[in-house]
């Protein structure tokens, strides 16, 4: 697996949780969307957080980002706190990448001003954010399509370049809510075997949501199994298939059964 | 990154990619882009094709009706009437005076109508209770018969330029006003979420999501907002004052010289026309990217 990105895999961050918990709604009609979490995502660790929908994922996966507030309890980015009153801390934000299940291009910018935002927002040169643009959308699979609007891109393409954006400011930290949910099960096939590669390629760590089984267990480090409500873990369970895993891993015995095993205890809670 | 990591990588990806390609159909959707370009250019032509023919059509049947029907040239002059009065028309330097005076006012109105809508309804976009409190008053702008306006505005402004340019003003105002606050509100929260996760300042925010996120709405307002600039601009000519397009127009009907009067509003059309492309340039050089600019549409998959 060569490596594309100049930076070895000791450069990534962990995160740490303690009794993160999350409230919305008003006072008279509170909805208790996750209740006191804790939990560690070790650095370069590629975690997936697997539930049913509503179970909390998404509200999990903001609070890490920066987007949303816990209503109680801390998140920890490497040493530094991400959240303090209701202040995001800048350092930690930094750390992080998001990928949403849409990929939220803007339409007024090509794909590679698309990709190069989070640098032109730093001040980078243009010079060197045209630079690595070029590299970023060659990593994500879509050279050759970077002076083109991301409505001239197929789904699986803007959804890459998304990833890309995300990978631009280099962060320790990849957040990816869903984000081949979207596609058709072959490009999705496809989309898990990129971010492997790109994974194993940039040593980051990734906490990924999804409520596919085979894509949970074909991906994950450790698969975070969350019930819902109020949202809460369930069930943390290693893979420890060798890697890169193929394609084929997923039609072998041992594959399946922890798939089916997921799978009981996903239904169980329904 | 050094050359030969770059090509390294490119051939181990190959065999990735080029699977993938083909499920997510890049090289399908390259292979139907051809004939697809060539039907829509297709497309684009036909009016060039279409429009004169439809005209010619009209003209000939108007000619015919006029022919047969034996009308007074009072009520409808031939189209041959109407043609010489139209070439005497754009040959006469005043006619030219006429036509800067009406371009000019609608040109103002419509500046000031950009400069005061745009602001406002970025204003009233953002600010909750601002909308609440002004609503009732654009409405009611909305409401009153603009037309009616126009005597109250020439008595105030007397019969010169200023009172045609408030009018042109008034009537190009309401939407653009309309289209920014629905340009305003209707920013993508995804868009913005990539905007927070970023830490993007004020400024960047404004700069690259919420003014080109509005300028298609804003853009839409305008090439409404100096057709209506116009209309208001030519009305305020009606009634007061000696310049102007609408004065001519009113003229020549107290002159009775009907195929002056079918002239001048060929001519105005013309002017119309001029209006309404000159914003659709802008709109091809500001929002280049947009769907209404797009000479090949694809489909979101
Ligand atoms: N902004 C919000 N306001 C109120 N309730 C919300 C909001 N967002 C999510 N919820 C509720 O919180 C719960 C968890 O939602 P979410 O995190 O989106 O779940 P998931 O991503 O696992 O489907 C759901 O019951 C949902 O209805
Ligand atoms: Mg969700």
């Amino acid at each position: 697996m060569p490596l594309v990105v100049d930076q070895s895999p000791s450069a990534a961050t962990g995160i740490r949780l303690s009794a993160v918990e999350k409230w919305y709604g008003s006072a008279q009609q509170p909805v208790h969307a996750l209740s006191a979490t804790d939990l560690d995502i070790a650095a370069g660790e590629l975690v997936v957080l697997l539930g049913p929908s509503g179970c909390g994922k998404t509200t999990l996966l903001r609070m890490l980002g920066g987007l949303i507030r816990p209503t109680h309890g801390d998140i920890a980015i490497g040493s530094r706190t991400l959240w303090s009153a209701d202040q995001r801390d800048g350092t930690s934000m930094a750390e992080l990448g998001l990928v949403f299940q849409e990929p939220n291009l803007f339409p007024w910018l090509t794909v590679a001003q698309n990709i190069a935002l989070p640098l032109e927002l730093r001040g980078v040169p243009a010079a060197e954010r045209i630079r690595r643009a070029a590299e970023l959308a060659a990593l994500v699979g879509i050279q050759g399509f970077e002076q083109r609007w991301p409505r001239e891109l197929s789904g699986g393409m803007r959804q890459r370049a998304a990833i890309a954006r995300s990978l631009a400011h280099d962060p320790r930290i990849l957040l990816m809510d869903e984000p081949f949910g979207a596609l058709d099960a072959m490009t999705r096939d496809a989309m898990n075997l990129e971010l492997q590669r790109i994974w194993m390629a940039t040593g980051k760590t990734i906490v990924l949501v999804t409520h596919s089984i085979t894509e949970a267990v074909f991906l994950a480090d450790r698969i975070v199994l969350l019930s819902p409500r109020p949202g809460r873990i369930d069930w943390i369970c290693p893979v420890e298939f060798a890697r890169p895993r193929a394609i084929e891993l997923q039609s072998e015995g041992a594959f399946q059964a922890l798939a089916s095993a997921l799978r009981k205890r996903l239904q169980a809670m329904a | 990154m050094t050359q030969q990591g770059l090509t390294q990588r490119g051939t181990a990806q190959k065999s990735v990619q080029q699977e993938d390609m083909t499920k997510e159909g890049i090289t399908g959707e390259a292979l139907r882009s051809a004939p697809l370009r060539q039907r829509r250019t297709a497309g684009a032509l036909l009016p060039w094709v279409t429009t004169p023919a439809l005209v010619l059509v009209l003209v000939l049947a108007w000619h015919a009706y006029v022919e047969r029907s034996g009308i007074s040239a009072f009520i409808l002059p031939p189209p041959a009437a109407v043609w010489d009065a139209w070439t005497g028309l754009i040959i006469a330097t005043q006619t030219w005076r006429h036509t800067a005076a009406t371009v000019y006012e609608t040109l103002a109105g419509f500046f000031w109508a950009s400069l005061i809508g745009v602001g406002l309804g970025v204003m009233i976009g953002r600010i909750r209770w601002l909308e609440r409190v002004i609503n009732p008053f654009v409405i009611a702008t909305q409401v009153v018969p603009k037309v009616a306006l126009v005597p109250l505005l020439i008595v105030w402004f007397g019969f010169g330029m200023p009172s045609k340019i408030v009018i042109a003003a008034i009537f190009a105002f309401f939407p653009i006003l309309t289209n920014t606050v629905l340009g305003v509100k209707s920013l993508d929260p995804g868009h913005r979420d990539v905007m927070i996760s970023l830490n993007a300042s004020r400024l960047w925010v404004f700069r690259r999501l919420e003014l080109p996120s509005a300028m298609p709405y804003i853009l839409s307002g305008m090439e409404v907002g100096i057709v209506l600039g116009l209309i208001g601009a030519v009305v305020g000519e009606y009634l007061g004052g000696n310049t102007g397009l609408g004065y001519l127009l009113v003229a020549r009907m107290n002159a009775y010289e009907t195929d002056m009067l079918f002239a001048v509003i060929v001519h105005m059309t013309m002017v119309g026309f001029v209006f309404y492309f000159g914003i659709g340039a802008v709109r091809q050089l500001l929002i280049p990217w947009h769907e209404s600019v797009a000479s090949d549409h694809k489909t979101r998959s």
